[in-house]
């Protein structure tokens, strides 16, 4: 199967921070993201387990990255996922935060409204992440 | 009079059909007991755990009214990582995903009214398994229960934690001392108690194959039993008490082609290998989950089939015991209508298809039985190679694999390999990559309140306030020590240090002083 390449709206690749958030261990889920977001050209900066907001972010600006990706499998994202987009936009990193995990429906709407670009689920397809995350970019307008 | 065993039709059935070895007797391929189903139906054992100790006390009690037959406790993860409800690191998580266990005042309150004495109840806990192991003998003792008479099972199995579900605290060697203290421990005073469930569960769960979960599980299990004997006990002291939990994955008969394999191949390592004589050491007995990574939360109610059909598997492959899980697990923890379904699902197997007159019902069809082989070959293989990483120790050899990456690794690309066969549509999934019209139904799902980790964390504070502080840094000093001397047994330290209300947190960062952390190499 042929894979969508996505690009950044500066023309380089896309480069793209993922990272478990909290003390979730579960990451089969974000490893396997990272495997298709690669196959689609991205340049995927894995932090893995139990980062916090504050290690997300340094990463971010480090990497420069044009997205920031988070998992959470076991209920945390209510009140870490909104953190994550208040400490990146403190720090003037203007990446679209994306959560993946366990997300019930009316707390995804929450995500959203807290400034999560996009909420992905689990049976998400790789072409739904692929286009998930092209339009994350393309509303931002990368950095 | 004794029960009558015979088909809906009135057709009389035996308790086994077919040549050869037969339940119960070596290698136990056909089963661990002779009679199997006919004189015992599997435990029905529902895992729950969510919000405060007080809300999750409720559940069980809902469970045991139902026809639940044993207890399954999930925690939460800030007591998995051995942090208390008030840590940074807990934030956001309290209560989320299991129950919130910080002091043994908790744990007292998840079991009140429960008489643990006649429960067996098992707990999913693993890097701070001691410390909840102290709580609940504590707790028993406390109602009036010996910890000799205490049944149940805690998983403790660290192991596969590095493997798979990554909730380690210490580094691997200091906590396989804390899981051979717990063993040495049941061993002395528990009798009835499992000390490790060896879990090949998470390993699927995080991606793996059938034969994969069925070789990492059993070599950790040969691991153990390496410690063990190194720890000074003699095989047949302590392998009677070693459980195991698998997952009950999609493709029917490979899963049925594994349990079987899984009895056989314990049975003729612990002979032949560890030189048990007793039988009890060679019946492998597991726990069974079906497979919460082949829920979908598009459609969710078709997951009551999946589950129905993976919970047959178990049934048919010979389980001791069953977790169902319930169809709204893709979307969030089992709404409570969500899990009487799922217990509804294995009364109905128990109870309406007629499956348990016979053991073994599938033993002798070609393909289960070509199937079982196959299994044990490709463990075999698995096998060979930690052999040769370890030099001859399969303890060595499971201790390198986690240290050079090799099983994290194997696991991922199984995990990816199946993500692009679904992707390609090469695997069907119903409801997701085919047959995806109809309506989507809202479930009623379970939330759990932000309200549960402020109510926590005043709990908290007021066992902290009101316990006796010299007690304490008394109690936490001598795990430091006991920690330092791997001649002495960590648990009975713990548990004066629970009685006098240590907090969970207080304990690990006393033993993380002597043992330091561990740190996984993020790779993908």
């Amino acid at each position: 199967m042929s894979m969508a390449r996505l690009k950044a709206p500066h023309g380089g690749p896309v480069r793209i921070v993922l990272a478990k958030l909290g003390l979730d261990g579960h990451d089969r889920g974000l490893k396997v993201v990272a495997r298709m977001l690669r196959d689609a050209g991205c340049e995927v900066v894995y932090l893995g387990l139990r980062q916090t907001t504050d290690t997300v972010v340094a990463a971010a600006q480090q990497e420069d990255a044009d997205l920031i990706g988070i998992s959470m499998h076991n209920g945390g994202h209510s009140t870490l996922a909104p953190r994550m987009v208040e400490a990146a936009r403190a720090a003037g990193v203007e990446a679209p935060v994306v959560v993946g995990g366990i997300i019930p429906p009316a707390d995804a709407d929450e995500l959203r409204a807290a400034g999560v670009a996009v909420v992905l689920t689990p049976g998400a397809s790789e072409a739904d992440v692929v286009a998930a995350i092209a339009a994350a970019l393309e509303t931002t307008g990368g950095h | 009079m004794p029960k009558r065993f015979e088909t809906l039709s009135g057709i009389p059935v035996d308790p086994v059909y077919g040549e050869g070895p037969g339940p119960g007797e070596f290698p136990y391929t056909r089963g661990p007991y002779a009679s199997m189903y006919r004189s015992r139906p599997w435990t029905m054992r529902m895992f729950a755990g969510f919000g405060s100790a007080a809300d999750t006390n409720r559940r069980f009690g809902q469970l045991l009214d139902s026809g639940g037959t044993g207890l399954s406790t999930a925690f939460d993860m800030p007591t998995l990582m051995g942090r208390d409800s008030d840590d940074d690191w807990a934030l956001g998580e309290v209560g989320k995903a299991g129950v919130a266990i910080d002091t043994l005042d908790d744990m007292a309150t998840l079991f009140a009214g429960i008489d643990l004495g006649a429960v067996s109840t098992s707990m999913t806990i693993n890097g701070p398994a001691a410390v909840l192991m102290a709580m609940y003998v504590a707790v028993a003792e406390g109602q009036g229960t010996p910890r000799a008479a205490l049944s149940g099972t805690i998983q403790n199995d660290i192991l596969k934690e590095y493997q798979a579900q990554k909730e380690y605290l210490f580094p691997p060697r200091p906590s396989l001392r804390l899981v051979t203290d717990v063993i040495r421990f049941t061993t002395a005073e528990m009798p009835r108690f499992h000390p490790v469930s060896i879990s090949g569960y998470h390993i699927r769960e995080a991606g793996s194959t059938a034969d994969q979960e069925l070789a990492f599980t059993l070599a950790n299990g040969f691991a153990y039993v390496e410690a063990a004997v190194a720890a000074g006990l003699d095989v047949d002291d302590f392998a009677p008490r070693l459980s195991f939990f698998f997952n009950a994955h999609l493709d029917f008969f490979e899963e049925i082609g594994k349990f079987r394999a899984a009895r056989r191949i314990w049975a003729r390592w612990l002979h032949d290998r560890y030189g048990a004589t007793d039988e009890r050491s060679l019946r492998l007995r597991f726990h069974t989950q079906t497979a919460g990574v082949s829920l979908t939360a598009q459609q969710p109610e078709v997951n009551i089939a999946r589950v129905a059909i993976q919970a047959l598997s178990a049934v048919l492959g010979g389980t001791q015991s069953l977790h169902t899980d319930a169809y709204d697990e893709a979307l969030a923890l089992p709404s409570e209508a969500a899990a009487r379904i799922a217990l509804r699902t294995q009364q109905v197997i128990a109870h309406e298809t007629g499956v348990t007159a016979t053991a073994d019902p599938l033993g002798g069809s070609a393909y289960v039985e070509w199937m079982t082989d196959e299994m044990e070959r490709r463990a075999e293989a698995i096998f060979a190679h930690f052999d040769e990483l370890g030099g001859g120790s399969m303890l060595e050899g499971v201790l390198a694999g986690i240290d050079n990456g090799w099983i994290v690794n194997e696991i991922a690309d199984a995990a990816y390999q199946y993500e692009r066969a679904v992707n390609s549509g090469e695997r069907v999934v119903v409801g997701v990559n085919r047959y995806t019209d109809g309506e989507e139904p809202t479930a009623d799902l379970l939330r759990i309140s932000a309200d549960v980790e402020a109510a926590q964390v005043e709990r908290l504070v007021a066992t902290r306030r009101d316990r006796d502080q010299p007690a304490v840094d008394r109690a936490l000093a001598a795990i430091g020590r006991v920690a330092a001397d791997p001649t002495l047994n960590q648990l009975p330290p713990m548990i004066e240090a629970v009685r006098a209300r240590a907090t969970e947190g207080e304990i690990v960062q006393a033993l993380e002083a002597e043992f330091g952390t561990y740190v996984e190499r993020a790779a993908v």
